[in-house]
């Protein structure tokens, strides 16, 4: 099963955004999206929610293609830049509501994002870094879906915390996971890079040794 | 199932915590019907004349008001996304919604109606009429509603949008709720008025989370 992104075009605001972009991600392997601010990382990692409609091409994973919205919402887990918390509840509510709806355990993923000491806490009271731990929470709970969609999921958290969500993501793909993330920051994943440029861009799909090196 | 129950928990859960909406929409129903003894005068004839409209176009409102939370907060911080990647549908999602919106507002009006039909001299044939027609029409209010939050959740600051997409919406379940009420004040047989406000609300309980759904999909995509 390959991950195949062929020819996709995206518009935002009807300007052309992503224009003929192809990659394939093999499972075991992540692919991190490069670029400079604007090029359409983040509307990328939409439009493979179904979020954003594709201007042109096709998205398949395996045998479900992106058409099949439902079918394919069951494949996917997203991490964008909204964590997705409710202010008002505490930390272990939230995961827990989380937990409720996409089944798995609340206290594991508590576990797998070192959230205990701050499970009792009124999300509002949690530092920008506490809260995108707790949003991250919520992939613990989604082992079973195979893709995840990460925008920029390091951001404000701690050089620990990186390590922890790099051995987080590592496992997952060591289970055979796919991941497509945007981001600056060197995981040590084993990872293929696409970088995006601006306007008529040019698409890279190839070892990053930077990355492979890692500090894994 | 079990993600229904989350659901809903969740949602009672914020709408009883401080900061919330389920007290501002009760709050508003009890001052604006306080209020009106002052604003109509003493005479206890016109009291119980206004009194069937006045309850009922009070609790209009103040469902109305607290619309805008239904969705809108959900959208602004990411939740909505990650809800339509859950296993439940969005049609079902909408409808937990709806549901858990009535618990937090609706019912709430139902249970303090009759209190305040005293304050404004209701007829004492009215009472169950009113606590009924409130339980059979609030549901449809919540249900409108939702399509309304549902097809405004894209736009910033979207409350005036919302009363006046969803208003005309609410007229026939205000025009037969009040009339159940009316006629039971007067010594007239409600039921016909009660009979076409369950229908109204029985149409917009199967159409809306449907009609949620498909305005949450555009706002998605």
């Amino acid at each position: 099963m390959t991950l195949i992104a062929d020819t996709v075009s995206l518009k935002r605001g009807g300007q052309t955004l992503i224009a003929d972009l192809s990659f394939a991600c093999d499972p075991g392997k992540a692919l991190i999206l490069r670029g400079p601010n604007g090029v359409g990382k983040s509307t990328l990692l939409r439009a493979l929610c179904g979020f954003v409609p594709l201007e042109s091409g096709s998205v398949r994973l395996g045998d479900v293609s992106l058409e099949d919205q439902d079918l394919w919402l069951s494949q996917i887990a997203y991490a964008g830049h909204l964590d997705a918390l409710k202010p008002q509840l505490t930390v272990r509510e939230n995961v827990t509501f989380w937990a409720g709806l996409f089944g798995g355990r609340a206290e594991d993923a508590i576990e797998a994002f070192n959230l205990g000491e701050i499970a009792n806490r009124p999300v509002f009271t949690c530092s920008a870094g506490q809260k995108r731990r707790t949003g991250l929470a919520r992939l613990a709970l989604s082992k079973d879906r195979p893709l995840w969609l990460l925008d920029e999921p390091t951001v404000s958290l701690d050089t620990a915390t990186v390590a922890r969500v790099a051995a987080f993501l590592r496992g997952h793909l060591a289970a055979g996971g796919y991941a497509l993330i945007a981001t600056h920051i060197d995981l040590g994943l084993q990872a293929d890079v696409v970088e995006l440029e601006r306007a008529e861009r040019s698409i890279a799909n190839e070892e990053d040794p930077f990355l492979s090196e890692g500090f894994a | 199932m079990s993600s229904a129950r989350a659901l809903v928990a969740r949602e009672l859960t914020l709408a009883l915590r401080a900061g919330s909406g389920a007290a501002l929409g009760l709050a508003f129903f009890l001052i604006v019907v306080m209020l009106i003894p002052f604003g109509v005068g003493p005479s206890t004839g016109t009291l119980r004349l206004v009194a069937p409209g006045v309850l009922w176009i009070a609790a209009l409102l103040a469902t109305l008001l607290s619309l805008d939370r239904m969705v809108a907060q959900d959208a602004e911080d990411g939740t909505l996304d990650i809800l339509a990647m859950s296993p439940m549908p969005l049609e079902g999602l909408m409808a937990l919604k709806i549901f858990a919106h009535w618990l937090t507002t609706g019912l709430p009006l139902v249970i303090i109606a009759p209190v305040l039909g005293l304050t404004l001299n209701l007829a004492p044939s009215a009472y169950l009429w009113l606590v009924i027609s409130l339980a059979i029409g609030t549901p449809a209010l919540s249900a409108l509603g939702g399509i309304g939050a549902c097809l405004t959740v894209g736009v910033r600051r979207g409350g005036l949008l919302l009363s006046i997409l969803v208003l005309p919406l609410f007229i026939p379940t205000l025009i037969f709720g009040a009339q159940t009420v009316a006629r039971a004040s007067q010594g007239f047989d409600p039921t016909a008025a009660v009979l076409l406000l369950a229908a109204t609300t029985l149409l917009s309980l199967a159409a809306a989370p449907f009609a949620a759904a498909a305005a949450l999909r555009v706002h998605l995509s």
